[in-house]
């Protein structure tokens, strides 16, 4: 079928299978491989993007499910001038990625919570974060890194 | 891992949807938020030919008043639950139990409609609906009709909604007795509930104590006599029929299902 | 000053956060551009033979380019026999199967022997035909009887490998200890379980032959490890072979080496012509790839009624899966260290490796070292519980005293330095010991449904086992001014390009942002050993920092001799990266001038550096849990450790790895572990029934510092990367009993689930 969405603020349009996954359309379509897939079973988060704005699971959504919405992957965050957003700059300051693979679903997950949660509690983050599996940092840094943005206050 | 190959059909309205299931027939799901659907697609544990998606018909996202009680559209999401005023304030329970389901990313996408078709034990929201006494409205080929939610669920991953038909609204009655509670015991915060217990009142509902929600009607029976909520909740396992898996067997299900229930009576009426 | 010990943030950051990592499923090279997908048929039997496998519905699917089994393995040399005198007692360099009556094949003969052994391969256009494809591949199995508790490997009425005779594998059984002089002696059986490694990343390769050279981009933590075990495979010259690890998302001991899914892709490529690329799902990586742990103990303590522990006797018995890949290494090193922190005059430790119808164990962030120091923390824990006395109080007794060392332990290693009972009163100290005692007393005193349970664990473990080995560097100061570090150590999130970079800084003073590291590409560094057992900075770090000094003494000859001086006037400015001559900082020369003086060979120094011996870190932590005594619920409510890796190069990063260790620690202890039925299948196959540790389960970790200096190396430095599972899993584990013991509970095994921490209180009250 044919699928156009907006993702990172451009158009991509493409003639995909009906199965085709959201998460397959931003690396193969789109050609965005920031976005990783680490499991089978909507559980780990690394394919984590935002749909409409809000946090969803890319693995678990169709393509087509996304037709004609706007998707934010981790290569969109950063301004027209190259500036890491917020989330981004205290994941650097804080050590909050060692291997980097559940980064860029983590990453987008903390935008929408910091989105719905402009200042949310320790306890908050980690409830908030329940569903991105991450087996380097062990959260520490990760926990910091969102209280430290949302401190920030220019999310 | 990825689905086996479908044909994807889009609704355009509640009538297109229905008519496109009514051509589908048998090899048709209807896809909501899929977040039942698509794991269990990807799984290759279903595989429908036809998947007609309903994820646009805004119609059927909504939560209002309506004639003394409250309204939720089917396709409402678990986040949009959670986050309803209305709800909130009528019925906490249920923008609670909501807020508990998944994670933030499931809640985003997953409907309230889509978690009880999908009928899974181990969910929390069949328990919910179940408790509170609702009332499930479905609309099918030859019309809409009203099933109590105590007749919905008919056994593992089971209702008694026909092929074609599609759950449209949840209608809720304001609880006669304000107190509630939801305890939800499990592993990682992440996990299904081991066992599960939905408390409005003096009425109660468990999570995975047999192959559907089940009302601990022993437990509502002993209240009902005057018994104290530590003494009702021991009949908490009477007429349960709870699975065995990795996280727990049978004896460990029934004594979970004792202290959840005390526990919920005591914060419900703590609550009231 | 110098950069080294200050927090330096890393410099790999920003493309993670940005652009994503580059692994090798992202790799969009235009060699790549069209490469096949291999997805593999894998068996779902524990135990069975094969009696036919049909691909012809497979073959006549869409997008299908073969379909091969081990019949097309007809290219290849066998593989070489197993030694005289059997194999040598492993090296984590060489996870290789044990070969002879033990080999394990590419891919499954004529049996199967786990869920999740290759047995045939599928190639087709994308990987969604790949999926549908395998599907249709039709095998046909005559089940075995599976053997999958070790009791039943050793009681044999099953062989996994009948021409083995025996399912026992290696054996060297412990001796018997004099527990002669013991008022107590206490014995217990307790199970390290098997879990999986689960890098977010799992495995995944690609390959093309051009011109009968092969190039392999695999998911590895070692890139020249690969290429050597691959030309064995192929009987191929080294040479003819290019191994590059990209991007690597985690490895923890599991991405050693090559396994035969990669060697079988690279196969496939030549067998075919075509340009491939495999990557795993995760249900298949639960499956395939190496498991760690399980371990069943036998522990037996004695000592007197004033808490000196006097003997310890440690029988392991080691389920190795269904190919014994790593030998005896596990638990040779779970003997060697066997004693852990203690004084104990007499020691015996001895294992025993059987063969069961499960996934192969191979490392896994610790690997034999997490298992001795859970046994022995284990053991002390009781035995403080059979004397009455605190199990801090006990430890503190029997910890090595820091005037012992360098110090022999009776299990055959040489600690070489330390002050374990200094970490033990840091941490104590650090944790208000003796406060959380008293609210537990509190709280035991009113019954609370809530108890608290304080757990403590020391530690110490052996980095770099394999020092003897060393690793390589390269050091090119280029005619610009800037560096290339080649290095043969190899990052999969540890961050060592921050940190070689801060050496080249340290000692060059070529600023971090004018250094570029390289790793992970054989035709940039053929020789090399990788990353694995917590070597990097002492092993592959030393080797620049070596590298830097030759580099620098080879630029004073050339400084001098531009500047008309003599090389003893000539000095480094290290602040400001100039060279001058001494008393006259006027006339100075930049890198760039002295690098653009040097001959054509430019200026560069390469070296293997080796160390004398391994080094052991140590350290204690303590963990504070709080248990539901009516759900059997567990919350880990604090963390607070010491651990002591010698001197620290950037505590960021060493930080860094400690939470990752702590939490890897707790997951086991708490909540993690492959279960299997009675059969051999899986039943937490997938991430929605493996429970793997989230950020709702763990508290932020409390680390306090300490660093003693070990003589082994001129930086002073040990390993960190696995301090934190070696630590953190016996304290939890001690916590959570700690917490009921007072209602009779002496031992949980692991992982201390909901069900089994209310078994054991029902079990301790029924008894009472």
């Amino acid at each position: 079928m044919k699928v156009s969405m907006t993702v990172n603020g451009a158009a991509v349009d493409a003639e995909v299978p009906d199965r085709t996954l959201l998460v397959h359309f931003l690396r193969d379509v789109a050609g965005l491989t920031a976005t990783n897939v680490g499991c089978d079973t909507t559980s780990c988060g690394a394919c984590t993007v935002l749909l409409d704005g809000q946090s969803v699971k890319s693995c678990t959504v169709l393509a087509a499910q996304a037709d004609g919405h706007q998707v934010t992957t981790v290569e969109g965050l950063a301004n027209g001038d190259g500036e890491m957003h917020p989330v981004q700059r205290a994941f650097h300051a804080e050590h909050g990625l060692q291997c980097g693979f559940c980064t860029p679903g983590m990453v987008m997950a903390t935008v929408s919570l910091l989105a719905e949660n402009p200042r949310p509690t320790e306890e908050e983050v980690r409830t908030g974060l329940e569903g991105n599996l991450c087996r380097c940092t062990g959260y520490h840094n990760i926990v910091r890194a969102v209280l430290a943005a949302a401190e920030g206050g220019d999310i | 891992m990825i689905p086996a190959p479908f044909t994807y059909q889009r609704a355009g309205s509640v009538d297109e949807a229905l008519s496109l299931a009514a051509e589908g027939g048998d090899d048709a799901k209807f896809l909501a938020g899929g977040h039942s659907l698509l794991p269990l697609m990807k799984l290759r544990l279903a595989v429908p030919e036809v998947l007609i998606d309903i994820g646009r018909l805004s119609e059927l996202s909504y939560v209002r008043e309506e004639n003394g009680h409250i309204a939720v559209g089917a396709l409402t999401t678990h986040h949009d639950v959670a986050n309803s005023g209305l709800l909130g304030s009528e019925l906490p329970l249920l923008a609670h139990a909501a807020g508990q389901v998944g994670d933030p990313q499931i809640r985003h996408r997953g409907t309230l409609g889509g978690s009880l078709v999908h009928s899974d034990p181990a969910g929390d929201l069949p328990a919910v609906i179940l408790v509170l006494d609702a009332t499930l409205v479905a609309r099918g080929p030859s019309g809409s009709r009203e099933i109590p939610a105590g007749e919905f669920f008919e056994g593992l991953f089971e209702t008694v909604l026909e092929p074609g038909e599609l759950l449209t609204e949840i209608r809720i009655p304001r609880p006669a007795q304000a107190g509630w509670s939801f305890q939800k015991f499990t592993k990682r915060a992440i996990d299904w509930a081991i066992v599960g217990a939905a408390v409005q009142g003096d009425q109660v509902a468990l999570v995975h104590m047999g192959s559907t929600p089940l009302r601990a009607s022993a437990v509502e029976q002993a209240l009902a006599g005057g018994a104290a909520p530590a003494d009702a909740a021991a009949h908490a396992a009477e007429g349960t029929s709870p699975p065995e898996d990795i996280n727990a067997d049978r004896e460990y299900r029934e004594h979970l299902a004792r202290v959840l229930v005390a526990r919920g009576l005591t914060e419900a009426r703590s609550r009231a | 000053m110098s950069i080294l010990g200050t927090r330096v943030v890393r410099i790999e950051d920003p493309r993670l956060l940005t652009a994503g990592g580059t692994y090798v499923d992202d790799l969009r090279l235009p060699q790549l551009t069209g490469a096949a997908r291999v997805t593999f048929v894998r068996s779902h039997h524990g135990h069975a033979l094969i009696t036919g496998v049909d691909a012809s519905a497979a073959l006549a699917a869409p997008g299908v380019i073969a379909v091969l089994t081990y019949q097309d393995i007809n290219d290849i040399p066998p593989p070489p026999p197993l030694p005289e005198g059997g194999p040598p007692p492993g090296s984590e360099a060489a996870p290789l199967p044990m070969g002879g009556v033990w080999q394990e094949p590419l891919l499954a003969v004529d049996r199967v022997r786990f869920v999740g052994e290759p047995v045939a391969m599928v190639l087709t256009d994308d990987s969604y035909q790949g999926e549908d494809a395998a599907e249709l591949v039709s095998v046909d199995y005559e089940p075995l009887p599976a053997i999958v508790d070790p009791a039943d490997a050793l009681a044999g009425h099953t062989l996994l490998f009948p021409d083995a005779g025996s399912n026992v594998a290696v054996a060297h059984p412990a001796g018997d200890t004099a527990f002669d002089g013991c008022d107590v002696v206490v014995s217990r059986d307790i199970v390290n379980q098997r879990v999986a490694p689960v890098p977010m990343e799992g495995r995944a390769a690609a390959a093309m032959w051009v011109d009968g050279k092969l190039t392999v981009w695999v998911s590895t933590q070692n890139a020249q490890i690969s290429r050597f075990i691959m030309a064995g495979a192929f009987g191929l010259d080294p040479d003819a072979i290019r191994v590059v690890a990209p991007d690597v998302g985690g490895g923890f001991g599991a991405k050693v080496g090559i396994d035969r899914d990669a060697i079988l892709v690279a196969w496939a490529a030549r067998h075919t012509g075509r340009a491939l690329r495999w990557v795993e799902t995760r249900s298949e990586n639960l499956v395939g790839m190496t498991h760690g742990r399980d371990q069943q103990h036998q522990i037996k303590i004695g000592g007197t009624r004033d808490g000196r522990v006097l003997a310890y006797r440690l029988d392991v018995l080691q389920d190795t899966g269904a190919y014994p890949r790593m030998s005896g290494f596990l638990p040779t090193l779970t003997n060697l260290m066997a004693v852990g922190p203690y004084d104990i005059a007499h020691v015996e430790a001895g294992y025993r490796v059987v063969v069961t119808n499960k996934t192969p164990i191979a490392a896994y962030r610790g690997a034999g070292r997490p298992e001795a120091t859970a046994a022995i923390e284990r053991a002390m824990d009781l035995f403080a519980a059979e004397i009455g006395m605190d199990p801090a109080e006990v430890r503190r007794k029997n910890l090595v005293p820091a005037d012992k060392f360098p110090y022999q332990t009776p299990c055959g290693a040489h600690y070489d330095s330390g002050d374990y009972i200094g970490a033990l009163d840091k941490v104590l100290a650090g944790s208000g010991y003796a406060g959380l005692r008293a609210e537990q007393a509190r709280r035991r005193e009113r019954g609370d449904a809530l108890q608290l349970g304080i757990g403590v664990a020391s530690y110490v473990e052996i980095t770099a086992a394999d020092a003897e080995n060393g690793e390589t560097a390269r050091v090119v100061v280029n005619g610009d001014g800037t560096a290339t570090v080649y290095t043969g150590s190899s990052p999969h999130g540890q961050g060592h390009y921050t940190a070689w970079s801060m050496l080249v800084q340290s000692d060059l003073g070529i600023p971090m942002d004018k250094v570029t590291v390289l790793h992970g590409d054989t035709d940039e560094i053929p020789l090399a050993t990788g990353t694995y057992a917590s070597r990097s900075l002492q092993l592959g770090g030393m080797a620049v920092h070596k590298a830097d000094l030759e580099v620098k003494e080879q630029a004073r000859r050339l400084a001098a001799d531009m500047m008309e001086a003599s090389e003893a006037d000539l000095e480094l400015d290290i602040d400001r990266g100039l060279w001058h001559v001494r008393g006259d900082p006027e006339s100075s020369k930049t890198w760039a001038e002295v690098a653009s003086h040097a001959g054509s060979d430019g200026l560069v120094a390469a070296v293997h550096f080796t160390e004398a011996q391994p080094t052991f870190p140590f350290g204690s932590h303590v963990a504070v849990a709080e248990v539901d005594t009516e759900t059997g619920k567990v919350t880990l409510v604090r963390h607070v450790t010491v651990d002591d890796a010698g001197i620290v190069v950037n505590p960021v990063l060493t930080e860094g790895q400690r939470h990752g260790g702590i939490a890897q620690g707790a997951a086991q202890a708490l909540l993690e572990e492959m279960v299997y039925d009675a059969d051999g299948n899986p039943l937490t196959g997938t991430l929605a029934d493996y429970a793997a540790i989230t950020a709702t389960e763990l508290p932020s970790f409390e680390l306090l510092v300490s660093e003693t200096p070990t003589p082994v190396n001129p930086l002073g430095v040990k390993g960190i990367g696995e301090a934190g599972t070696i630590g953190a899993t016996p304290a939890v584990q001690n916590a959570v009993i700690d917490a009921v013991s007072h209602l009779g509970v002496r031992h949980i095994d692991m992982p201390t689930t909901p069900a089994r921490v209310w078994a054991a209180i029902k079990e301790a009250r029924n008894s009472q």
